[in-house]
């Protein structure tokens, strides 16, 4: 194990080179910029290639095109770029200033106190921190100004959540309050290494001879804010970009969608393809050269290295490799980066996926996936707070088997009558169990006990009688509201007591330990010692963790306990209990507590063990139900993506009871789902029998005539199905995916974190389908991560969730609008924008192959290298561009009514090989009509003045105004949605081309350069021939009659359902 | 991302209601219905038709006559002649007889043609300096990299103007004789001048600053002419002394690279304003003789003669009018084809799934 030594001796003598707290989370500074941009840009494999052509076209036995025409797309491209980084670099650089300079803390060393930048804070620096600031190292709590050394710390920016949190110095540090004496302080930190995780530190002070272990209990993280505190003193343990907030920022993983990676493939095929192309016309130039060239020579020798015409060949190949290159776009890549950052602006200003209870629009936080959005096959969503609004009201319990809760609809009671300290908003409606508190009956306020003392709650009382609870979890919150307005009314608590009032009268706990919660154990427990000096240890937890760690005499008592949970209709339920202990019983476990907690390694392992050893035999008190509502339009929005054939898989930690009430209530199950499994066992046998029943069941009715049935997996077994590599286990998987593929809604129930990632991934790898995960917590985090698209609710638990995620917003149904609305669209526009792009290359790219046939395959261009350059750039990169961001085939009301719209995204069909090679087809033959056609007719016209046309320049400027109205008339063909910005784009694209055009043939510019601009006149001399648009005309008409004629009969044929939608909106409009 | 309002309250990080912000841009969706698409494809059929039909009647009424001459008549001789570019500096004459069968009414035009000639090579089209032939100073003594290996003679000196292209200038002079039938000889007037681009010749071609006392060949002292000519620059026509250095039509003309190695150049423009050629061409008997200097052999070329009508859309072309009543034809066929389909099996754009 590497520990990180921290000695503080002396400042100046520290083990370590210590760590500056300066963190540049911006990249760049002024000067660096460049380089370094620069140098990452052209780490990306598309930039070095266009590099390498500039190379090439250095050599002026290969150049067949001036410099300018890859180095001005290339500048542009990489402008764009650097300044995109540089805007993000800013913002982040912003962030940066407001977090180190603005604020000064005093910062001690030697012996005078100092005020001193955060930057400069470094590693074994003892600081000063005052109320209300914000931390900004990881700092070990030497003391307080509060009594015990405590102090109240505030951890919304590092986890989110908003109850104050208490850190307690080691009681040999906290005596040191005066600086002088922190002065004189040399100890010697030991500890783990820089980590990410938030909950957990492990290290141990050596000072004076004497090992004192530290905790995360003793640690001030970066990022939290001191609260309630006057001051406190820290020594800094992780400085920069040590802390653990820095540590878990940054992405851990780079998504891809799976467009990105079709195009690169396609890439790949294109450069295979000029290569290929090179080829072919190298060998074309070997024969031209010895046939012809050779013969030719009196008129012009070859270039003094060529002596043959192998190495002419060679150098024909790069040549032509310069002058097709434009089949690969440079811009392809800057384009589409573009119209994703337009798609996620969509998405962050849609107001219908705004929430305006908790102010939040939505947010796309990555802009790189939004077509996948339109793609997706499977849901993986968290339950509570994803579904659920995860705001807990105190429903029913079950009270020594006794049930109260069950009457809804009468009057709520009220309380504030008999308790001035009631909460005003609980609402509960048995009068019985007020009654049974009135009569004082033992059970039941032992119950109540529990639920005002075993808690994490913290109070704040800001005037005698209004109490305000700040939880970690809601359903504590719940629990602990519900005791208070029962009677049992948590006051307050320092690190040694819990103050309550029962029933009027003021008591005070002496707090023995807390059991901490955490999701393995399921429960957490106290031990108090009453004011009779009675020690008892106080249990909550889930149902059936604590029945099994129960006294043997419950058993009657848990039968109707467990009875009453069964019919708790989705609720959340906890079982309560407690157990007496004996003084000799409660030293003997806390000499074994102590030694786990002052353990280094292993130390969770250590105290789960003592806990798990205390808390056994336990008398049980009852149950707790909360509900939990579910959030607005859950249902209609689950209904609305099944119609979209989005499969969607609810992965819950709840248990299986609570998850299929769920299930019912937003109609995820119905009632005609008539066969549910569910499997469940312990052992991999027992779930491979529950798997196989279903199976046969499933092959006698398949899906299309019976209602499928649906599923719920209760997936005990899958820490060993997914967890090891043994082959038994990977049959499985396979066995439960296919079984979970088959039914219409999953459900699978006590799921930890780790196992939400594990089935997301086995749902990716085998099924190659997109998958969504959405959640709002911690918990769900690591499935967010792993699935293609992550969603973050941002809700009730932090911000965590929010952080991982891809997406965030604040409601479940808005998810219908960002995946039917935004997804459909992006999705829908992405494959339209590649189609034309790659159209459009080729149109533009192949009429040089076709002109090297006449040429001598010498490498010569048809078009002037202006227009070359700009041709993509300027002349057609804006009206593709509109359609990529604004097209629409139908309004969005639409795509909501009629859900099957969605599938042609996942079943990938309106971009893949296929459509890709027809684009290729297409662009091929536009360029042979549009060398052809000018060849045919200019090679034998003149003008009406008797001057051939057959000259270069000409050709050159028939063929390029030819494709660029051609290319025109098909973005018109393919845009669907004409908004004024597609006219302006389109109109002006066309007239940028003309006005260019006429610019660059100008004698003003053929004057200054006349060995640049020797197209002098050429537009003028050929646009002003009718026989020059007589064949323009021609030509757009041969190259889009057949696109027309095949577009028709496929609206004719075999119309799709956006075609008919589209349809039916139009003829509403006309009527 | 994304921009947050600074402000407070409930909504204040409501985006804005705007119709490009919530994509309701008022726009327009075309749609292929069979109302707009089959009444297009009939019209455009019509267009192509009307137009194939207009053009074929222009071009049917254009006439074009093509002497190859090279190795015709009594040109057998210079063509073995000049198949070694060693034997260029020898003069060479011959004649050629040919019959124009019908009269070539108005402007007729007088074309050389070339066959298999590339002027569209890459090294070739580079192989010119524009900024010596514009007449600059600087450049006119130091010829453009590009022009190599025609830049400099094997003194040093360098050559104006530079370059494969003005090295390979089609140098043969044509002369037609009319032979009316009463067996005398009228030489066929031709201009010369105004055969060129007017940006070319009045732009783009320019010699260098001349004056009264400075003579055209005083400006290009210290050049030498490119290889293969006969005549330096400042001498190519002996009776016209403003159509010599750069801005010699023909040299205009040539320097003008053809797209495709088959190709013709403008020669000359019947001068119609005396004899028998007021009309344009008569038909007869017409003998064309050649100064024949310009080398085809080496590269298996052809020489020609063509002469040709012209009317407002240029002369004779075959090409287009054909084009597009073969297109006009196929649209046809197409928009029947279209036609049917909708009457009889289509679907109106309704999906029959749904």
């Amino acid at each position: 194990t590497v520990f990180f030594c921290i000695s503080f001796t002396s400042p100046h003598h520290l083990f370590h080179c210590p760590q500056s707290n300066c963190i540049m989370t911006s990249k760049y500074n002024i000067i660096t910029f460049l380089a370094v941009n620069l140098f990452e840009q052209f780490q990306e494999v598309a930039n070095t290639y266009f590099l390498f052509l500039l190379i090439l076209q250095l050599i002026p036995q290969i150049s067949s095109l001036s410099w300018f025409t890859t180095i001005v797309p290339l500048v542009l491209v990489l402008s764009i770029t650097a300044v995109k980084d540089a805007t993000d670099d800013y913002v982040s650089l912003w962030h940066t200033h407001i977090a180190y300079f603005n604020c000064q803390a005093p910062l001690h060393t030697e012996i005078c106190l100092q005020k001193e930048k955060w930057m400069n804070v470094r590693v074994g620096d003892i600081i000063k921190l005052e109320n209300n600031q914000f931390v900004a190292a990881d700092l070990l709590l030497l003391s307080s100004s509060e009594p015990h050394g405590l102090c109240y710390i505030e951890t919304a920016e590092l986890d989110g959540e908003t109850n104050m949190k208490v850190r307690q110095s080691l009681s040999v540090t906290s005596e040191l309050g005066d600086p002088n004496n922190l002065a004189q302080f040399d100890g010697e930190v030991v500890c783990e290494p820089p980590n990410n995780k938030l909950d957990r530190f492990c290290g141990t002070l050596y000072w004076k001879d004497c090992k004192y272990p530290l905790s995360n209990q003793n640690m001030l993280l970066r990022g939290c804010v001191l609260r309630n505190t006057e001051s406190c003193y820290g020594l800094v343990i992780f400085a920069g970009p040590d802390t653990k907030l820095m540590q878990n920022s940054g992405r851990t993983k780079f998504k891809r969608t799976s467009i990105d990676r079709l195009m690169n493939t396609l890439v790949l095929w294109i450069f295979g393809f000029l290569v290929c192309m090179g080829v072919i016309l190298a060998i074309g130039n070997a024969v031209w050269e010895k046939e012809v060239g050779a013969l030719f020579q009196s008129f012009l020798p070859w270039d003094p290295p060529v002596d043959n015409f192998l190495f002419s060949a060679f150098l024909s190949f790069w040549s032509y490799v310069i002058i097709l290159n434009t089949v690969v776009p440079i811009s392809l890549y800057v384009s589409v980066e573009v119209i994703r950052l337009g798609h996620s602006y969509f998405i962050n200003w849609d107001r219908r996926m705004f929430c305006s209870r908790s102010n939040t629009a939505a947010e796309a936080r990555t802009t790189t996936l939004n077509e996948e959005l339109g793609q997706v096959e499977y849901i993986f969503s968290d339950k509570t707070g994803t579904l659920t609004q995860n705001i807990m009201t105190f429903n029913k319990c079950s009270i020594n088997g006794h049930t109260y809760g069950e009457e809804q609809h009468m009057a709520a009671l009220d309380f504030s009558a008999w308790n001035p300290l009631a909460a005003r908003d609980f609402c509960f409606y048995d009068q019985s169990l007020l009654d049974a508190v009135m009569e004082g009956e033992p059970a039941v306020h032992e119950f109540f006990r529990v639920l005002s003392l075993c808690h994490t709650v913290m109070s704040e009382e800001k005037s005698e009688g209004e109490l305000l609870y700040k939880a970690q979890s809601p359903d504590e919150g719940a629990l602990v509201t519900a005791a208070r307005n029962f009677g049992f009314v948590f006051r307050s608590r320092t690190p040694g007591t819990v103050t309550t009032q029962e029933l009027g009268k003021a008591v005070t706990y002496t707090l023995l330990a807390i059991l901490d919660f955490n999701n393995i154990r399921k429960r957490m427990s106290v031990i108090v010692r009453n004011p009779e000096g009675r020690i008892r240890l106080y249990c909550k937890g889930a149902d059936t963790v604590l029945f099994e760690r129960l006294h043997s005499c419950n058993h009657e008592l848990m039968n109707v306990t467990s009875d009453h949970l069964n019919v708790s209709d989705g609720l959340r339920t906890l079982a309560v209990a407690y157990r007496d202990l004996s003084e000799e019983q409660w030293e003997e476990w806390s000499e074994h507590f102590r030694g786990a907690d002052k353990a280094t390694d292993c130390r969770d392992d250590r105290l789960a063990a003592a806990y798990e050893e205390i808390e056994q035999d336990m008398m049980l008190l009852g149950a707790t139900a909360i509900e939990d509502k579910l959030q607005e339009g859950v249902p209609e929005t689950i209904a609305i993506l099944s119609l979209a054939n989005i499969k969607i898989w609810v992965l819950t930690g709840d248990k299986q009871e609570t998850a299929v009430n769920i299930g019912y209530s937003c109609k995820m199950l119905t009632d005609d789902m008539t066969e549910i499994f569910i499997v469940n066992g312990h052992t991999v046998q027992s779930v491979r029998g529950g798997a196989a029943n279903c199976m046969p069941d499933e092959s006698k009715c398949p899906p299309p005539q019976a209602p499928p049935p649906s599923l719920l997996e209760s997936i005990k077994y899958f820490p060993l199905s997914l967890g090891q590599a043994h082959a038994l286990e990977a049959d499985m998987e396979r066995e439960f995916l296919e079984t979970a593929c088959a039914c219409r809604a999953v459900i699978c129930c006590r799921v930890t974190p780790l196992q939400k990632a594990l089935v997301v991934e086995l749902v990716k790898r085998h099924k190659k389908a997109v998958t969504l995960a959405i959640g709002d917590g911690a918990n769900d985090v690591s499935m967010i991560k792993t699935a293609h698209i992550g969603v973050g609710i941002s809700g009730q638990e932090g911000i965590q969730a929010v952080l991982a995620s891809d997406y965030s917003f604040s409601q479940f149904r808005f998810l219908q609008r960002l995946l039917l609305v935004h997804g459909r669209w992006s999705y829908l526009r992405m494959c339209r924008f590649l189609c034309y792009f790659f159209y459009k290359n080729f149109a533009f790219t192949m009429v040089h192959f076709w002109f090297g046939f006449f040429c001598g395959f010498s490498a010569q261009t048809v078009y002037d290298q202006y227009f070359i350059t700009l041709y993509n750039i300027v002349y057609t990169s804006l009206p593709v561009l509109a359609m990529g961001i604004f097209d629409q085939d139908v309004p969005e009301q639409r795509s909501l009514e009629y859900p099957k719209l969605y599938e042609p995204g996942q079943l990938n069909l309106l971009f893949n090989k296929r459509e890709f090679f027809i684009c290729i087809a297409q662009g091929i033959y536009t360029s042979v009509v549009l060398f052809f056609i000018p060849y045919g007719v200019l090679s034998h016209a003149t003008q009406s003045n008797g001057v051939p046309l057959a000259d270069y320049q000409t050709f050159a400027v028939t063929t390029a105004t030819a494709l660029v109205i051609v290319v025109s008339v098909q973005i018109a063909l393919d845009t669907g949605y004409w908004t004024a910005i597609n006219h302006f784009f389109i109109w002006g694209s066309l007239g940028t081309y003309f006005t260019i055009l006429f610019a660059m043939h100008s004698s003003i510019l053929f004057n200054i350069f006349p060995k640049q601009f020797h197209f002098l006149g050429s537009a003028h001399n050929t646009l002003g021939q009718p026989v020059v648009w007589l064949t323009i005309a021609l030509a757009t008409v041969i190259c889009i009659a057949p696109v027309l004629a095949f577009r028709f009969l496929k609206l004719d044929l075999k119309p799709q359902l956006s075609d008919t939608v589209s349809m039916s909106v139009t003829i509403v409009c006309l009527s | 991302m994304g921009k947050k309002q600074a402000g407070t309250g409930p909504l204040s990080r409501r985006p804005d209601n705007s119709a490009f912000k919530q994509q309701r841009l008022p726009a327009w969706s075309p749609s292929l219905t069979a109302q707009t698409v089959l009444p297009t494809f009939y019209i455009l059929s019509l267009v192509c038709l009307f137009l194939g039909i207009w053009l074929f009647i222009t071009v049917e009424n254009t006439y074009e006559l093509k002497v190859d001459y090279t190795n015709a008549g009594t040109c057998e001789r210079c063509f073995d002649l000049r198949k070694h570019v060693i034997a260029s500096k020898t003069a060479c004459t011959c004649t050629v007889s040919f019959q124009v069968p019908k009269l070539f009414q108005g402007d007729v035009f007088f074309y050389y043609g070339l066959r298999n000639f590339h002027q569209n090579l890459r090294r070739y089209m580079d192989s010119r300096d524009d900024a010596q032939m514009v007449g600059r100073k600087n450049n006119l003594k130091a010829p453009s990299s590009y022009c190599a290996p025609f830049d400099f003679d094997a003194n040093k000196v360098p050559i104006a103007p530079c370059g494969a292209v003005a090295n390979s200038v089609f140098n043969d002079s044509l002369t037609v004789v009319y032979n009316p039938a009463d067996g005398s000889e009228i030489q066929v007037p031709l201009y010369r001048k105004g055969i060129a681009w007017y940006t070319d010749k009045n732009v783009k071609f320019r010699n260098p600053p001349t004056n009264d006392t400075f003579t055209l060949q005083q400006a290009f002292e210290g050049t030498t002419r490119p290889l293969y000519w006969q005549r330096p620059v400042y001498e190519l026509d002996d009776t016209n002394s403003n159509n010599n250095g750069f801005i010699n039509d023909d040299l205009i003309v040539w320097m003008r690279e053809a797209a495709f190695p088959n190709f013709k150049k403008l020669y000359g423009v019947l001068n119609r304003a005396q004899g028998p050629f007021t009309e344009g061409l008569p038909p007869g008997n017409y003998t064309l003789s050649i100064n024949y200097n310009f080398p085809v052999e080496p590269f298996r070329g052809r020489k020609e003669l063509v002469i040709s009508m012209v009317t407002w859309f240029g002369g004779q072309n075959y090409f287009l009018p054909i084009a597009y009543l073969v297109t006009s034809g196929l649209i046809l066929v197409a928009a029947v084809v279209l036609t049917m389909v909708y009457v009889k099996v289509g679907k109106n754009g309704k999906n029959m799934e749904e």
